[in-house]
């Protein structure tokens, strides 16, 4: 234990994904030790995100404005969207510059364990989107494990009776794996390579 | 293969324990509490990661130590390998290949392969289900570790699946849920109704329908590993049998879906009543997952009102018999203790059929046995590549299995000639 502030300071680094008490120390550590307009600019980008960014109505991307960057952009296809469960996903597919059609987020995946159903994550603001028929093809591209194939079966027999193109990026994905860890090829070619959901 | 090295690091009650190993028999003597068991478990950790006598790493942790580690040398007809497992409880365990960090500790799985054999294996024959199918399982993942991978990813989606069903529970208990209804799969839908009507359109029952889905297809996967499997094993167990036994009686092993039955009746007992065994069904995945698909539909009701998973693999079992008779509740203490033997040197026998004998641990068994079947185990065994036996004293191992001698005892192994 140390002394007070440090202390908390190392505490709330703690908290941090992916960052264990050790990892927490030495982040702490280094940042007394870093120049002081360094540090403060880290803590003033750190409040500014936190009283700007907001997520996006339509999609539920990160977004600075009522609605984000992608979902501004007139040159993106309308008639796709593709299905993600967090914004880092959307972050990780436009790096791989294959898709040009817009997102949304749902917020999660469904995992009965954690208390997670269909209806604790975007679904029923999907099913607006999809309402006016402008959407034909719907890519389900949640994570390639179990709680994320459960989603996407989910969302599949939802869809039906919609009549749309129902699709899930297949082929090279990593089971049991992270969509954004997932590296650029690999995730360029399973986009090329999706397929028909069919349930 | 056989071991060539074993360091235990905390593992246990050993701060620091190495012992240099050769092919043929090893025996580790030494008093009750000294640590015999212990080594055993180690190299058996190291082959499955997981302990034969604990169902959590906490235990293996020396006490007032934070992590264990287990090295072990491996040489086997294609290679020499190292393997290093760090056991984290409550965190992630880390293992090494060779030097080489793995993603994942469960790539280690098929470097070192082992049969072990325990005072505990009596419950192969009397203990509860789950004691069988965890012998199947492990005997399948020792063949193909990719098995580890889609046992892993089932129990998943059974836990997954249960949560859905008792919060199903919690949710419509109140309203009486499931009582004076019509039983039968059409009676399925109509608990649901309210959910139905959900604002995300399916709620309840289409959350459900999607983990039956792939409860369904894993559930195949894992059937139909435990389906070949058992075909293998059967000529092979009643041929141990017979040779362990001295008895001329067939041995038979059946693999039994339980929870499949069509459910009539009354909800509760119907899911309890098994199917009589009817040879093995055909492991074809697709038919499999067919009829997992059809026995989860005929069972929702019942499932919904009992908030458990009633149907798939993990209710299955393994029926034993001897002769005409099944050995749980029929076989004397003997018959049994032949039986679970068979059991264990079926197993040897498949893997060492897969073309590399695994390595052989024979924990405190001799003790438990009569003259005519200790004599019989140990000529069965006494061939293999490489055995580890343990003993409280000398004359509990049979002539056939002396070899070199190690003495346990203080926290220490010794070799003693
Ligand atoms: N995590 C642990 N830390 C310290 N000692 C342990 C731990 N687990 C077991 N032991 C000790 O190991 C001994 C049992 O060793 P075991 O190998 O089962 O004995 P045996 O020689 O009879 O097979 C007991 O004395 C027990 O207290
Ligand atoms: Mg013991
Ligand atoms: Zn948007």
């Amino acid at each position: 234990m140390y002394e007070g502030i440090v202390q908390s300071l190392i505490d709330e680094l703690g908290r941090l994904p992916g960052v264990g008490p050790k990892g927490a120390q030495r982040i702490a550590f280094h940042l007394l030790a870093t120049d002081a307009t360094d540090v403060r600019r880290l803590a003033s980008v750190l409040v500014e995100v936190t009283e700007r960014v907001r997520f996006c109505r339509i999609c539920g991307n990160v977004a600075e404005e009522e609605e984000c960057r992608i979902c501004r952009d007139p040159r993106r296809d309308a008639s796709v969207i593709c299905v993600v469960e967090e914004p880092k996903d959307i972050a990780a597919i436009e790096k791989i510059r294959e898709f040009r059609g817009r997102y949304h987020v749902l917020g999660g995946a469904i995992s009965p364990i954690d208390g997670i159903g269909p209806d604790d994550l975007r679904t029923r603001e999907l099913m607006v989107r999809l309402s006016d028929g402008a959407v034909t093809e719907v890519i389900l591209a949640t994570n390639p494990n179990l709680e994320g194939e459960a989603t996407a079966t989910y969302l599949a027999r939802l869809l039906k009776p919609l009549g749309l193109r129902v699709t899930r990026p297949a082929s090279g994905l990593p089971v049991g794996g992270d969509l954004e860890y997932a590296d650029e090829v690999t995730l360029g070619r399973a986009f090329e390579g999706r397929r028909l959901l069919d349930v | 293969m056989h071991l060539t090295r074993l360091a235990l690091t905390d593992f246990r009650s050993y701060a620091a324990a190495e012992l240099a190993l050769g092919p043929g028999v090893s025996t580790l003597l030494g008093a009750n509490g000294q640590g015999k068991t212990n080594v055993v478990e180690a190299a058996g950790y190291v082959s499955t990661l997981g302990s034969h006598r604990v169902g959590t790493d906490a235990p293996l942790v020396r006490r007032g130590a934070e992590r264990a580690i287990l090295r072990a040398a491996i040489t086997s007809a294609e290679r020499d390998s190292l393997v290093e497992i760090e056991i984290n409880p409550g965190r992630a365990n880390r293992a090494r290949v060779n030097r080489v960090a793995v993603p994942r500790p469960r790539q280690v799985l098929g470097v070192l392969r082992t049969v072990l054999f325990a005072p505990e294996d009596l419950a192969l024959v009397k203990g509860d289900p789950d004691q069988r199918r965890r012998y199947l399982d492990e005997l399948l993942v020792a063949r193909a570790p990719r098995f580890a991978g889609v046992r892993s990813d089932y129990e998943r989606v059974v836990r997954q699946r249960t949560a859905l069903l008792k919060s199903a529970r919690a949710r419509t208990g109140s309203r009486g849920f499931g009582r004076a209804r019509p039983s039968g799969p059409d009676a399925a839908g109509d608990p649901l109704g309210d959910e139905a009507a959900s604002p995300a359109g399916m709620g309840l029952a289409g959350a459900l329908d999607a983990w039956d889905e792939h409860l369904a297809v894993k559930g195949a996967e894992l059937l139909a590993g435990r389906l070949v499997l058992t075909a293998a094993l059967r000529p092979l167990l009643t041929r141990s049998y017979a040779a362990v036994s001295g008895d001329d009686v067939a041995a038979t092993i059946t693999y039994r879906q339980r929870g499949s039955a069509r459910s009539e009746a009354t909800a509760g007992e119907a899911a309890d009543r098994d199917e009589p065994p009817a040879g093995d069904p055909p492991a074809d995945r697709a038919q499999l997952a067919q009829g997992l698909r059809e026995a989860l539909a005929r069972s929702r009701p019942d499932e919904l009102e009992r908030g458990v998973c009633l149907v798939g693999p993990h209710r299955d079992d393994l029926d034993l018999g001897i002769g005409e008779l099944p050995s749980r509740g029929y076989a004397s203490h003997g018959e049994s203790w032949s039986m679970a033997l068979a059991l264990r040197l079926s197993g040897f026998e498949l893997l060492r059929a897969d073309g590399d004998d695994p390595v052989l641990l024979l924990d405190d068994v001799f003790a438990e046995l009569d003259t005519g079947r200790r004599d019989r185990l140990a000529s069965l065994v006494a061939g293999a590549e490489q055995v580890l036996v343990t003993a409280a004293v000398p004359e509990d191992v049979p002539a056939a299995l002396q070899g070199t001698r190690f003495s346990v005892a203080d926290g220490a192994v010794t070799h003693a000639g």
